[in-house]
């Protein structure tokens, strides 16, 4: 199980629900088992398989590059944010 | 009364880090030796120019070139139709994603230009005079379209639209219709309605700003030479060597490892050279000449019309708090100007608005909206600048209303480890607070403002910062020096910081270290010197570095005494085991007649320590003239550790800088068919050393715990708060609430009349 926010963009779908927690031990498992809670949400999370470009994925506050392969703890707290550039 | 000072909180015995060494490249900086793209010569060489569309928007119907072909000494001439089709396909790039399709469409323009400036075709020729005068001779048919070039008017349903297959994306939904809105993004937590309805005082406003410039002084420069054997090189100002080959690649068509880029000196990027412009056209151009090399260097004009300004916005915030000071909720509602193609750093200034504050109830919208401008680029905390602008002014505000202290109403709603940013994740370990702190027992902000028409103002400001990939190597020679091959590009004292880095990891002299910034060959990958990235990203590799080449040394220097690894101890540039000793030196020299020494690290640093700052300014405004005289100025910054605190102050003072003009002075100015009418550093009026005072530092350093030394990047948290800072001195010198940067003296008088 791990808690995850669900992108304010996606609220829709979770009848305003703003954290989820879900069962798995893999962000691709989390983001399954949302999309069997919420069907469609996968669909906005992935593209071609992997993470949605221009979201980063944060687990337990510090930044993942792993995507969909990132493991998570039970206690996880899983974010997806925009992707931020800098100068 | 200036005041450099250094508040530690945990203070760890460092050799290296936290002294102040020369820099390595500081003689050549300061002797004119050290050579920047522009001193490129090489046999043979072609100058380059590009010819540049009139017009802000327009419908290309032909380009005849026939005429500027036949000029003597012309070699080459490039149009859009000398680039290969690429996708239309997102493709990470450096530090971003790009569209490829937008990314060559900026290059130079295909069917339609879509600013000022905008290229349209290229010629090298043997002398710049005759690449100038060919471009006089080619031919340019234009269809003229209504121009857009305020983000509001281009939202309008009836606005004018710049791309044809633009379609507004909301996390992976796609709009049906033609927009001017490339993107929608959102931030929501809690109940913003009830946290409203839970307030005692509520402000909102609305803000503009204007487009400005990172205005660095070296102008974009590429020299590219395309090899008889289809390689190609290029020598270019850029932050990013690896990104800048990656992009040419994908514009071109070309295998990356067919090109090397060699990246010269940089006088200044600021987030403005993270994009090719003139690398592409150069290769190409070279191609077309027989394999010349060929070299370009734009003009002030051309750096200022047609490389990457940052956003234009409008920005509303509407705040709310209780009456014991108490923010319970906000909202924002936040448009940034993208110019011509998708990607503003809308997102950045999502982050940055409501950064240094604890809300529950909390919206925030933002929208990357296209305009006939030039496409925007990263400039120093993008979008960062502008958004604190409109927060801070906003929370002085509320301030004034509850009567509240501004450092105590930053003190009661300031986060700290554990609090959540608008975007959702928590914070670890921040230094917000001890910022806030440190101004309020600051000299400057004991001692009294007296006197007509001067005020005071405080405000923060956030950076994320970022960690990114590194490649390092070490070769330690046999005099016991060690060259350090790095890949990432040198802005701001990077060498220092990491040999000092290296230096203390091995507990041998920074002398003793001499870093090579290397070209793209020569090193793996490195993103690009951005986000306040290298101190800290290439940091941690170099690092990683020094603890192989300890390891190393440890395991031959046991080889060499003939006992077990694990006997052998090394501290402070000694190797011992048992009553045996050897210093650092003297083991490069044995080892190094057995074979040489080298390892190397990569590394993709995720640990990032964000950075915050609080900002004290005092002002006096001329009720006469509306010229600001900034009279004190003090920023107090978490900066992790300060590995050399020259630099951090430095960078700290230089952010400032940038703020206060970007606050007081800077900005385009077009007319109304979308003319930059401002494209000199005359008109275009950037802070100079008279405008300013000396801009004090204090260097709070709460460690980074994802970083071995403690480090933060500190590069962009400075720019954030000037222009809050400013925007809330001005009103306690003469009462009147600028909601527009800059604010310009014209704006000061034009808001003091309206007072009156």
């Amino acid at each position: 199980m791990a808690t995850v926010w669900i992108p304010p963009l996606l609220r829709d779908l979770t009848a305003g629900a703003q954290s989820v927690v879900v069962p798995g031990e893999t962000v691709r498992e989390l983001i399954a088992a949302l999309d069997a809670r919420y069907p469609g949400l996968a669909d906005r999370l992935i593209e071609e398989g992997a993470l949605r470009r221009g979201l980063v994925l944060m687990v337990d506050g510090v930044t993942s590059r792993q995507g969909l392969r990132t493991r998570v703890r039970p206690e996880s707290e899983v974010h997806f944010v925009p992707a931020i550039g800098g100068g | 009364m200036s005041e450099q000072t250094t508040q530690e909180i945990v203070s760890p015995a460092y050799k290296v880090i936290g002294t102040r060494p020369a820099r390595p490249d500081g003689v050549d900086k300061v002797t004119g030796r050290a050579l920047f793209g522009a001193d490129i010569q090489l046999p043979g060489l072609l100058h380059g120019k590009v010819l540049r569309s009139p017009h802000a928007h327009a419908r290309i119907r032909r380009i005849d070139v026939s005429r500027a072909a036949r000029l003597p000494g012309v070699k080459a001439i490039i149009t859009a139709a000398d680039l290969p089709d690429v996708e239309n396909k997102i493709q990470e790039v450096g530090e971003g994603a790009i569209g490829l399709k937008y990314l060559s469409a900026n290059l130079l323009a295909r069917d339609k230009v879509l600013y000022h400036g905008h290229p349209v075709a290229a010629v090298a020729a043997t002398s710049v005079h005759i690449a100038e005068e060919a471009l006089a001779l080619i031919e340019v048919e234009y269809e003229v379209l209504p121009p857009v070039l305020d983000v509001r008017a281009a939202m309008a349903a009836d606005a004018p639209i710049l791309l044809d297959d633009l379609r507004t994306d909301e996390l992976g939904q796609k709009g049906t219709e033609p927009t001017n809105v490339a993107e929608h993004i959102r931030f929501q937590m809690g109940d913003p309605a009830a946290g409203f309805a839970a307030a005692d005082v509520i402000v909102e406003r609305e803000f503009t700003t204007s487009t400005v410039h990172q205005g660095y002084i070296e102008p974009q420069n590429a020299t590219a030479l395309w090899n008889q054997d289809d390689t190609i090189t290029i020598w270019t100002s850029t932050q990013g060597a690896h990104s800048a080959r990656d992009q040419v690649a994908e514009v071109l068509q070309w295998p990356a490892t067919r090109i090397k880029v060699v990246p010269m000196e940089v006088g200044g990027g600021f987030g403005g050279k993270g994009n090719i412009y003139l690398e592409p056209l150069a290769a190409l151009l070279s191609r077309k000449a027989g394999h010349r090399p060929v070299k370009l260097v734009m003009t002030r004009a051309e750096v200022l019309m047609a490389t990457g300004p940052t956003s234009g916005s409008f920005i509303r915030v509407k705040m709310g708090a209780t009456k014991d000071g108490r923010i319970t909720a906000a909202e924002v509602w936040m448009a940034y100007e993208a110019g011509a193609f998708p990607g503003s750093p809308v997102g950045a200034g999502m982050n940055v608005i409501l950064a240094p504050y604890r809300i529950e109830n909390v919206l925030i919208d933002g929208y990357d909206v296209v305009v006939n401008k030039p496409r925007t680029s990263a400039y120093r905390a993008p979008g960062g600048t502008n958004a604190a602008y409109a927060a801070e002014v906003v929370i002085d505000e509320l301030c004034e209303k509850l009567g509240m202290d501004p450092l105590e109403f930053r003190l009661l709603n300031g986060v700290k480890e554990g609090d959540r940013r608008a975007s959702g994740p928590a914070y670890r370990r921040i230094g917000y607070l001890e910022t806030v702190r440190a101004i309020q027992q600051s000299e400057h902000y004991r001692t009294p403002l007296e006197g007509p028409n001067r005020g005071r103002g405080v405000a923060s400001g956030y950076w994320g910062n970022w960690g990114g990939r590194s490649s390092v190597a070490a070769s330690v020679n046999a005099d016991g020096q060690v060259n350090l091959i790095v890949g990432s590009v040198d802005l701001s004292g990077t060498r220092t910081t990491l040999a000092m880095q290296l230096a203390e990891t091995l507990g041998i002299p920074v002398e003793h270290i001499k870093p090579v910034v290397a070209d793209t060959d020569a090193v793996g990958y490195n993103d690009v010197t951005g986000g306040s990235r290298t101190t800290f990203g290439t940091g941690v590799a170099v690092y990683e570095l020094g603890r192989r080449l300890k390891e190393e040394m440890i395991g031959r220097v046991a080889e060499l005494w003939e006992v077990d690894p694990a006997e052998v101890s090394y501290a402070d540039g000694v190797f011992a085991a048992g009553e045996r000793r050897m210093t650092f030196r003297e083991a490069a020299g044995r080892l190094n007649e057995d074979r040489p020494i080298m390892v190397s690290a990569a590394t993709h640093a995720q640990e990032v320590g964000p950075g915050f700052a609080t900002h004290c300014v005092d002002v006096e405004v001329d009720p006469e003239t509306g010229k600001v005289t900034i009279l004190r100025y003090t920023a107090a910054q978490d900066v992790g550790r300060a590995v050399h605190p020259d630099l951090v102050e430095g960078q700290i003072q230089g952010g400032v800088t940038q703020g206060i003009g970007w606050a007081l002075n800077e900005e385009y100015f077009y007319d109304r068919e979308g003319h930059l009418l401002n494209a000199t550093l005359l008109d275009y009026r950037m802070p100079v050393a008279p405008d300013l005072p000396m801009i004090d530092t204090i260097l709070i350093e709460v460690p980074n715990p994802g970083h071995p030394y403690g480090v933060r990047g500190v590069g962009e948290v400075p720019i954030v708060p000037p222009a809050g800072a400013l925007a809330n001195a001005i009103y306690h010198a003469v009462g009147v609430r600028l909601t527009h940067l800059p604010m310009s003296p014209a704006r000061i008088l034009e808001a003091l009349w309206a007072k009156a």
